[in-house]
């Protein structure tokens, strides 16, 4: 729908008030900012610290499956790494990684606010998430857990002898700060419009992080209750999961996933919406299926609300159910294939220009095809009998998890990097580190699958010679998967500090971010408050490619 | 943006009212309690439950008076609520059906 005249506007020039960045130089204005944007930089730094400990994690953990036996780390060792792995990484990084950094500093400015809702609600969510973090460190400075991210009753409730209970309300006080985002989100999208800013004039990232916020509304109060009623099990010793106490595991487990499964689509949803953005940029077009991609958004976060059963087809749940929850997994594949199918679209007959967040994208989709079609392998109730509990089963959440989730978010951070700091890093180290990332990604969890078809186990820190082979394969992937994000944080980290100053709009893309806020943006976001008269990704036909910076 | 929503004045009388409503609920709770009535236990506690949800809801919380947004929300929620309670009771009730 490139209607009549469309342009891209370059953006503001530099606004004589002051950036958000310089108006206030004082730990105090940063401690006590209200400012969305300012909040998403302390969330952005708190992540990163979180994601590197959760990254040393999984390095040692493959450090040590570089032989078959168990010569780094004792069995108890083990089990708190992979433990600790997990809860970081999905509690404290995953979760929160697209919504509270870039949701946080992107939705007012795209949908033409000065701020969220509530600007001290949204402050208020990153002391919740600090504690909750404290609360964690604190857990992994007495020794750990070793439950496994998922908590299990009855041994986490009764037979672990580690810091569960803690774990538990670190869990519990993090899932806060969580709904406080969610609640801001979804209200600032209803309320906060620009004039002009119909629904179906939203950028799409708007409309992934709407079904985001809907999920984290709806699902994240069940998992508070169910770990808060775990650790009460655990220290009152009421009967409610254990069952020499009259309570039953099973039940542990579907109020678990309930919120846990939902949970990816928190990850992979906002990931979604960054890789529309990117697309449809680095194409020069609209996306193809606007309206068919908005909604699947929302199709995704309702549908999977109602496949939670597909991680206990082995628990002994029933037949019936088994059979209910394979069947609405087979269907929340649709909307996610609508997507995919819809990018790929898109690129065709598009101006394509293989920027760093484009090749990001790529690789996107490339990871989340094979995550999200290994999943149907898992959706299947006899394979699955077979795969439960296997490498299969850890590779192929972590092509979804990491794979479209954290390649999204790096995506994300490249392609509103110049917006985010006014600078611009080296394309050519930022390139590299993309396809080093992407190289050893795919060789850390490839071998996974063959490896869990094969029937290793996961959880074990030793396993017989003859997967050895595989595991070296993957356990040199991690190292390289390492050195690819330490090389990209060190290029991002040099451009912060030296790189050179960013236009408006270096892409040339079309968005209120872009055109209509300067880089970095002035504390209110705009100098005049933006009116809103045409679609999103308004292109203008065949537009030679992308003006550079 | 243009101010908040007009707030609904609620007489004071109707807050006592629900409070009563609440208590004289709950002693019906514990006297139906004492009561055995076979199958029937559960489902008159429960439904005396609902009752006492739905006025803290719709009046204490001011739901009825709230334009549709806020009550689609409400509504909404109920929704997740009950499809929790149902797929995960489906399990329960269909345990028997067949076995293995």
């Amino acid at each position: 729908m490139s209607s009549h005249a469309a342009t891209i506007r370059p953006g503001p020039e530099r606004s004589d008030k002051p950036s958000y960045l310089t108006d206030g130089h004082t730990l105090k204005s940063w401690l006590l900012t209200v400012d969305h944007k300012r909040i998403a930089i302390l969330y952005l730094a708190a992540i990163t610290v979180f994601f590197s400990v959760g990254g040393l994690l999984a390095l040692l953990i493959r450090a040590e499956l570089f032989t078959p036996k168990g010569d780094l780390f004792d069995s108890d060792t083990y089990n708190k790494l992979f433990t600790l792995h997990g809860i970081v990484m999905i509690f404290f990084f995953l979760i929160p990684s697209i919504p509270a950094t870039l949701g946080n500093f992107l939705i007012p400015i795209m949908i033409g606010a000065k701020d969220v809702a509530f600007p001290k609600i949204n402050l208020l969510s990153w002391y919740v998430y600090m504690t909750g973090g404290s609360m964690a460190v604190l857990v992994i400075v007495l020794g750990g857990v070793d439950t496994g991210w998922t908590l299990y009753p009855p041994f986490s409730s009764t037979y672990s002898n580690t810091n569960v209970a803690l774990t538990a309300m670190a869990a519990f006080v993090t899932g806060f700060s969580s709904i406080l985002t969610g609640l801001n989100f979804m209200v600032t999208i209803h309320k906060m419009r620009a004039p002009g800013m119909t629904w179906f004039r939203l950028p799409l990232f708007i409309w992934a992080h709407y079904a985001t916020s809907l999920v984290m509304l709806l699902g994240t109060p069940v998992i508070a209750i169910t770990v808060l009623t775990m650790a009460i099990e655990r220290v009152f010793h009421v009967g409610i999961f254990d069952p020499t106490a009259g309570g039953d595991p099973v039940l542990f487990q579907h109020m678990f996933w309930f919120y846990s499964h939902p949970a990816v689509y928190i990850m992979i949803l906002p990931g979604m919406g960054v890789i529309s953005e990117v697309i449809a940029c680095f194409t020069r077009k609209r996306i193809f299926g606007y309206a068919f991609v908005a909604m699947s958004s929302l199709g995704i976060a309702i549908i999977g609300f109602i496949v939670w059963g597909h991680h206990m087809y082995v628990t002994g749940q029933s037949t019936y159910a088994d059979i209910v929850f394979s069947i609405l997994t087979y269907i929340v594949a649709v909307p996610s294939a609508i997507k995919t199918f819809n990018w790929t679209a898109t690129m065709y007959k598009g101006s394509v220009s293989m920027d760093t967040p484009m090749v990001y994208a790529m690789c996107f989709m490339g990871l989340f095809l094979i995550g999200g079609l290994t999943g149907l392998f898992c959706a299947n109730l006899g394979l699955d009998v077979h795969i439960h509990d296997t490498y299969f089963i850890v590779a192929h959440f972590h092509y979804v998890m990491v794979g479209s989730a954290m390649f999204a978010y790096l995506a994300g951070l490249h392609f509103w990097f110049p917006k985010i700091t006014g600078r611009m890093y080296s394309e050519g180290p930022a390139k590299f580190g993309a396809i080093i990332i992407f190289i050893g990604f795919n060789l850390t969890f490839f071998p996974q699958f063959i490896l869990g078809y094969l029937g290793m186990p996961r959880r074990y820190h030793f396993y017989p010679e003859e997967w050895q082979v595989l595991n070296v394969l993957s356990s040199a992937g991690a190292m390289t998967l390492g050195a690819g994000i330490l090389l990209s944080m060190l290029n991002i980290g040099w451009a912060i500090v030296a790189g050179a100053k960013a236009s408006a709009n270096p892409w040339m893309a079309k968005g209120l971010e872009w055109e209509n806020a300067s880089s970095p943006p002035i504390t209110a976001n705009f100098d005049e408050a933006p009116i809103v008269t045409e679609e999103a990704y308004n292109y203008p036909a065949q537009l030679p490619s992308a003006a550079h910076h | 943006m243009s101010g908040h929503t007009q707030h609904h004045i609620v007489p004071l009388r109707h807050y006592i009212g629900v409070f009563v409503a609440l208590i004289v609920l709950t002693a019906a709770t514990y006297l139906t309690a004492l009561i055995d009535m076979g199958p029937l236990n559960t489902p008159v506690a429960m439904a005396i439950a609902i009752v006492k949800a739905l006025l803290v809801i719709l009046i204490f919380m001011h739901v009825k008076y709230s334009n549709r947004l806020i009550q689609t929300m409400v509504i909404a929620s109920a929704l997740w609520l009950m499809i929790m309670f149902g797929f995960a009771g489906g399990d329960y009730l269909t345990r028997g059906w067949i076995s293995g």
